[in-house]
């Protein structure tokens, strides 16, 4: 599998990662270097075989559906890069 | 009397108990052995003050009879366990600044058991990469490179993610250190530093509080200098945490008490697949050498199959990143950590992630946003999955005619920072007898077991049933009294 640079623009675009122009091609590169690589796995006979889901032997645990924590903005903000009045602040989404 | 700094866990209890020194005096000599290694970039953050007043707190215990299973013992932190109050960074420019409200349940447990913060160490970025090479705060590099510290004829890798947390231990700088296993991020550096590392059972250690790489696959696990002492902290390390939705409630054993040193008769699986082109030599005598030092022992050697072992690089290579690039996710310049700003909400999204993250960590997200999206996912994320599920059973028959099994750590000895490096795919290598553990959720260790003709570590590898940790280290010790691993690196504190 290769990669082109429009592609690779897109990936990163969807997954909010700027990246420069100039960088995409060799990028492309290396992504597809990997995609090759990974697909030796088609070599593997998967019918009937299940996607793993949980690797324990065990069902994902349930809790009650209680509130158990809470009440502590402050220690929740302290660490925003922009805060005001108990909320976190963003540029502008909405124009 | 020995130096403090060069006593095993097990040892320093020993003498805390008999008051031959102080857990102050303890803590003292390994704050001047942080100071000293500074030439190797091994601390991210270092917390003097923070592990005297603990160490003042652990003698008062002492004194009032209230000592803990740990009391005392100066550790290190890899910085991807959240503390309190102290920067935690997972190597990456994007979480400057962070400093914890909270505490990792792992950390916490260690604190509760008396354990003495030193700092917190350096990783690969995130935890991804096999070297500890990738962080913003620059490379570890192994207290194992000959030469001088600062004027090194061969700058040696620690191996990684958790380098940090290898070399400290064998610079004489800390009794143990936490580090994570994703695929293999304990057992390789362990192995590369001559130090002992576990990887317990997927669901054995609480995830929470750890910031995340791949979930399916993350483990904590301790890092020391001997097996007996890895019993020790593992035990603090482990235990039901109702905040990690897959810990597994169930009790904690006496690890130290499973180190007998009888194996008799117990069957070790020898897997024929990880007779791997690129073994190098020396590395496949050492592993003959195990068996044989097994054998002589009273245990039984037989011959398992793991036929889809090559294609566990593979999958660890779509399945890792798919869970990296929603992992972090979180990492968007609102809550915590780096803001580059921008236009629009979208534009400081991107400009944050772009400029916080590093070259693998971003080629990492980029390849699971890839396999996950719309069109892809079955030809790639639900392949992988399938295939660790074959990876999975193959382990299964294989424990139906053997108790654990035996293999080298890595394919050889630690490389030089520098070398090997353009590729990615061929640093991917150095996981090849690792990641297939992960992949399976199964508990393994690395014990240091000789010397390659350059003069570095090697180490074996153990893999154990799940949950079955005490066979693992009772295996380990057993290996770890025949190897008789003396060598201590070129520089030690």
């Amino acid at each position: 599998m290769s990669l082109d640079k429009a592609t690779v623009a897109k990936i990163a675009h969807l997954a909010r990662i700027k990246v420069p122009d100039e960088e995409l091609e060799s990028l492309a590169g290396e992504l597809s270097q990997i995609l090759t690589f990974v697909e030796q796995l088609n070599e593997v006979d998967t019918k009937d075989v299940p996607p793993m889901t949980s690797v324990a032997a065990q069902k994902l645990r349930r809790r009650k559906d209680e509130v158990t924590d809470g009440g502590y903005a402050a220690q929740v903000l302290s660490n925003g890069p922009e805060t005001a009045e108990g909320f976190f602040v963003v540029p502008k989404v909405v124009e | 009397m020995t130096a403090l700094t060069h006593l095993t866990m097990a040892g320093a209890l020993d003498g805390l108990a008999k008051k031959e020194f102080t857990a102050v005096e303890l803590t003292e000599a390994h704050v001047r052995a942080v100071e000293a290694v500074r030439p190797f970039n091994i601390f991210i953050t270092e917390t003097p003050d923070a592990a005297l007043s603990m160490a003042k707190a652990s003698d008062e215990r002492r004194a009032q009879g209230t000592a803990g299973p740990m009391d005392g013992l100066p550790i290190a932190v890899k910085d991807l366990f959240c503390t309190k109050g102290v920067a935690t960074t997972a190597g990456s420019h994007i979480l400057d600044g962070f400093k914890p409200e909270y505490e990792s349940t792992v950390t916490s447990q260690l604190w509760r058991d008396g354990a003495v913060m030193l700092g917190k160490v350096n990783l690969d970025e995130f935890a991804m990469g096999s070297a500890t090479i990738t962080a913003h705060q620059g490379e570890t590099v192994s207290p194992w490179s000959p030469g001088a510290p600062g004027a090194w004829e061969r700058k040696i890798v620690a191996g990684g993610s958790s380098g940090g947390s290898a070399a400290v231990i064998a610079a004489r700088a800390a009794l143990g250190a936490t580090g994570t296993d994703t695929g293999g991020s304990i057992r390789q550096p362990a192995g590369y530093t001559g130090t002992v590392g576990i990887k317990p059972t997927y669901g054995r250690c609480s995830r929470w509080g750890i910031v995340a790489y791949a979930s399916s696959l993350d483990q904590a696990g301790p890092m020391t200098r001997t097996v007996e002492d890895a019993a020790i902290m593992l035990r603090s390390m482990c235990g039901f945490d109702p905040k990690d939705s897959t810990s597994v409630d169930m009790p904690v054993p006496d690890f130290r008490a499973a180190l007998t040193g009888d194996i008799r008769g117990l069957r070790v699986g020898i897997p024929k697949e990880y007779r791997v082109e690129g073994l190098s030599a020396e590395i496949a005598a050492l592993w003959e050498q195990g068996i044989a030092w097994l054998k002589e022992a009273g245990a039984e050697p037989v011959e398992v199959s793991l036929p889809h072992t090559k294609y566990a690089l593979a999958a660890y290579y779509i399945i890792a990143p798919a869970e990296a690039s929603s992992n972090l996710a979180r990492y968007d310049g609102v809550r915590y950590g780096l803001r580059v700003e921008g236009g629009n909400l979208k534009e400081m999204y991107e400009n944050t992630r772009g400029a916080g993250f590093g070259k693998e960590v971003q080629r990492r997200i980029l390849i699971g946003t890839y396999v996950l999206s719309a069109g892809y996912y079955d030809a790639y994320y639900n392949k992988a999955r399938q295939v660790r599920t074959r990876i999975k059973w193959d382990f299964d028959e294989a424990f139906k005619s053997c108790d654990v099994i035996l293999t080298p750590t890595a394919p050889s000895t630690p490389f030089a920072i520098g070398e090997k490096m353009d590729d990615p795919v061929q640093m991917y290598l150095n996981d090849v007898f690792t990641v297939p553990i992960n992949l399976a959720g199964l508990p393994a260790m690395s014990v240091p077991a000789g010397l390659g003709a350059d003069g570095l570590p090697l180490g074996l590898q153990l893999i154990g049933r799940p949950f079955d940790e005490e066979t693992l280290l009772r295996v380990g010790q057993v290996v770890e009294k025949a190897a008789n691993f003396s060598a201590v690196p070129p520089f030690v504190a």
